[in-house]
């Protein structure tokens, strides 16, 4: 570390203190927990008989239905992640280069608002939508002549649409930061000298602002990974999914010590996926 | 009117035999394990108890089975009258943490259904281990504004015509039971599971989804999800009583159930008082007034008998026909736990 001066040092030691001790005790501590679970017979508060073993990483592997349910969540997570950039992206960029004084900041709000819900509210009003006889089949009928019957409801679409809802706005506000930071005048620049908006999107405004949207489909594509609670209230019979199969170890089965195996393993396949990711991260950057 | 005059009489009746048996022998305090808010613990039947016998009786709970043997095993002697599902009666027996029961000194014992009071799991070898107290069933439940006519078979389940419309409980043991109720196996004991599997893989394309509290449950009917579904006879009730168009089946093919039994620990003092407090338990007198207040059904066929003619318990599960039909869950080893699991899972992940 660079510091001017051991004052300066000092006080940053100071402000990043309680941060660290924060980050220590409620993620580490937590997380080595259940690395220590992971590798047990049984979980000691069930039974007084255990012992060390590495039978539940091998039951991720003597089982296919594991390796199946895990590419199933990797998939999901992958719509999901694109989706969200599909969608988030434009409006990322109308947002951050179009709309200029308050209707900005009105439309940044509608954005966000989300985030402000409780996410299990979020997901129980897809429900109450996307029912049959919901309140988006009853709206399609009354503007449509012929009667049209959507049953969303418990599929592997509800899931996929109640998963976009509750990530896109991390993939807008990653974007809409580095879409701002682009200065003005390179924009100006292509224009003057002749080139259509295409390329300076693909030579200007995409390459500058790749950090961002690579972060927010980053923070999008992990937890979808994991994700199981939506699929559980939107997706019926279709909602088995490799975080829903964690759960049950956890809440339904009481097996911690699988429950712990299944997620370390999700974790390093997470960790893989961005390694073998991370030549094209570092040049986005 | 002559419903109340009914009710007096067996009131009274059972007032007498009560006093008549047991007339303030010496008081004692009776403790009481059992889940909060589940009759024992009804401030009516304490205060009705202690004028009658003059025992008071004071509550512990327990919030978990393993719980329950837990309190019995490392506090001997803290107890005198537990709450013990017959499944896991002959765990505590086995383990000596319960009594047999001298049921000659319990005049309401004799009224017992026959099949449940004589329950095997209660019962064995003569032995009364577990009086029988309460029970419900996990059943075949219908939209009957949707289904008609109504069905008597749990092959409904697999009717197409119900395809897309048909829900079970998340539960690989409960789906296991009632497949093979309808490939008429022992629920408890399936020889085939090939022939279950196979039963449960034609079931998947039928269901819509899967409900895992009574609230999914009263969701997705009002919703029109689901017209035919497996059900709890407690939350059946509830769900009447809340206006929904359901009605109730206990199928040819037979029903689950559960049975809750009040047992002695082997290290109470106060046997007899304890004795006392469970004939009380199972008396018309109290069952009546407790159920007004929503109860499970009693195993005291007088008690069921006493309801009002109008009564959910009484119309579903009232019929002694439809108790022989009832197959009750005994316990399953760790490793049939573990394999139902799995196959559940597998089921559940490639349909």
């Amino acid at each position: 570390m660079a510091f001017a001066t051991r004052t300066d040092a000092a006080r940053a030691g100071g402000m990043l203190t309680p941060a660290y001790v924060w980050l220590a005790a409620a993620i580490f501590l937590p997380l080595s927990a259940m690395l220590f679970f992971s590798m047990l017979s049984a979980a000691p508060f069930v039974s007084s008989d255990w012992r060390f073993t590495t039978a539940n990483y091998a039951a991720f592997f003597s089982r296919s239905l594991y390796p199946y349910l895990l590419a199933r969540s990797l998939g999901l997570s992958a719509i999901v992640t694109a989706l969200c950039v599909l969608i988030g992206y434009p409006c990322a960029y109308v947002l951050a280069r179009q709309i200029r004084g308050r209707s900005r900041e009105a439309l940044f709000l509608l954005i966000i608002l989300p985030f402000w819900s409780n996410s299990l509210v979020r997901i129980f009003s897809w429900a109450i939508v996307l029912r049959g006889n919901g309140f988006l089949e009853v709206a399609i009928n009354a503007v449509l002549p012929f009667p049209v019957s959507l049953s969303l409801m418990f599929s592997f679409t509800a899931i996929v649409i109640g998963l976009v809802h509750s990530y896109l706005p991390y993939v807008v506000l990653t974007s809409y930061l580095a879409l701002q930071a682009i200065d003005d005048s390179l924009v100006e620049a292509a224009r003057s000298l002749g080139a259509p908006f295409r390329t300076i999107l693909w030579r200007i405004l995409l390459p500058l602002s790749l950090p961002g949207l690579v972060a927010g489909a980053v923070l999008i594509f992990v937890p979808v990974a994991g994700s199981f609670m939506e699929a559980r209230i939107l997706g019926g019979r279709a909602g088995t999914l490799y975080g829903t199969v964690i759960e049950d170890q956890f809440v339904a089965v009481f097996n911690w010590p699988l429950g712990a195996a299944l997620s370390f393993i999700l974790l390093a396949v997470v960790f893989v996926i961005l390694g073998v990711a991370s030549p094209v991260l570092r040049r986005a950057r | 009117m002559r419903l109340i005059t009914r009710q007096t009489a067996l009131a009274a009746v059972g007032a007498v035999m009560l006093c008549g048996s047991l007339a303030f022998a010496d008081a004692a305090e009776i403790r009481v394990l059992n889940w909060q808010g589940y009759g024992t613990d009804e401030s009516f039947a304490v205060d009705a108890f202690a004028k009658k016998t003059g025992n008071t009786v004071v509550h512990d709970y327990f919030t978990s089975e393993q719980e329950m043997l837990t309190k019995l095993r490392t506090n001997p002697g803290a107890y005198d009258v537990v709450l013990v599902n017959s499944a896991f009666v002959k765990q505590a027996k086995d383990e000596g943490l319960i009594a047999k029961i001298d049921t000659s000194d319990m005049p309401n014992v004799k009224d017992l259904s026959p099949n449940l009071g004589k329950e095997p799991n209660l019962v064995v070898g003569g032995d009364t281990y577990g009086v029988a107290w309460t029970w419900g069933v996990t059943s075949l439940t219908v939209n009957k504004d949707k289904v008609s006519p109504l069905p008597t078979s749990l092959a409904v389940l697999w009717d197409p015509q119900y395809a897309g419309k048909v829900s079970i409980r998340d539960d690989g043991i409960e789906a296991i039971q009632f497949a093979a109720l309808a490939t008429g196996q022992d629920i408890n004991d399936p020889k085939d599971l090939d022939a279950i599997k196979a039963k449960l893989k034609a079931l998947m394309p039928q269901v819509k989804a899967f409900w895992g509290s009574e609230n999914d449950w009263n969701q997705f009917f009002s919703a029109g999800d689901f017209y035919v579904s497996t059900y709890w006879s407690g939350g059946a009730g509830r769900s009447i009583a809340k206006g929904l168009p359901l009605k109730f089946i206990v199928p040819t093919e037979g029903a689950v159930g559960w049975l809750d039994s009040l047992a002695i620990p082997t290290a109470s003092k106060n046997q007899a008082a304890a004795r006392a407090f469970i004939n009380y338990m199972i008396d018309p007198e109290f069952y009546v007034q407790w159920a007004a207040k929503g109860s499970p059904m009693s195993a005291n066929a007088k008690a069921a008998a006493a309801l009002p003619d109008t009564s959910f318990n009484k119309v579903t599960l009232g019929d002694p026909a439809v108790v022989a039909r009832v197959h009750f869950v005994k316990p399953l080893s760790e490793d049939t736990r573990k394999k139902y699991l799995e196959l559940w899972q597998d089921m559940k992940a490639r349909q």
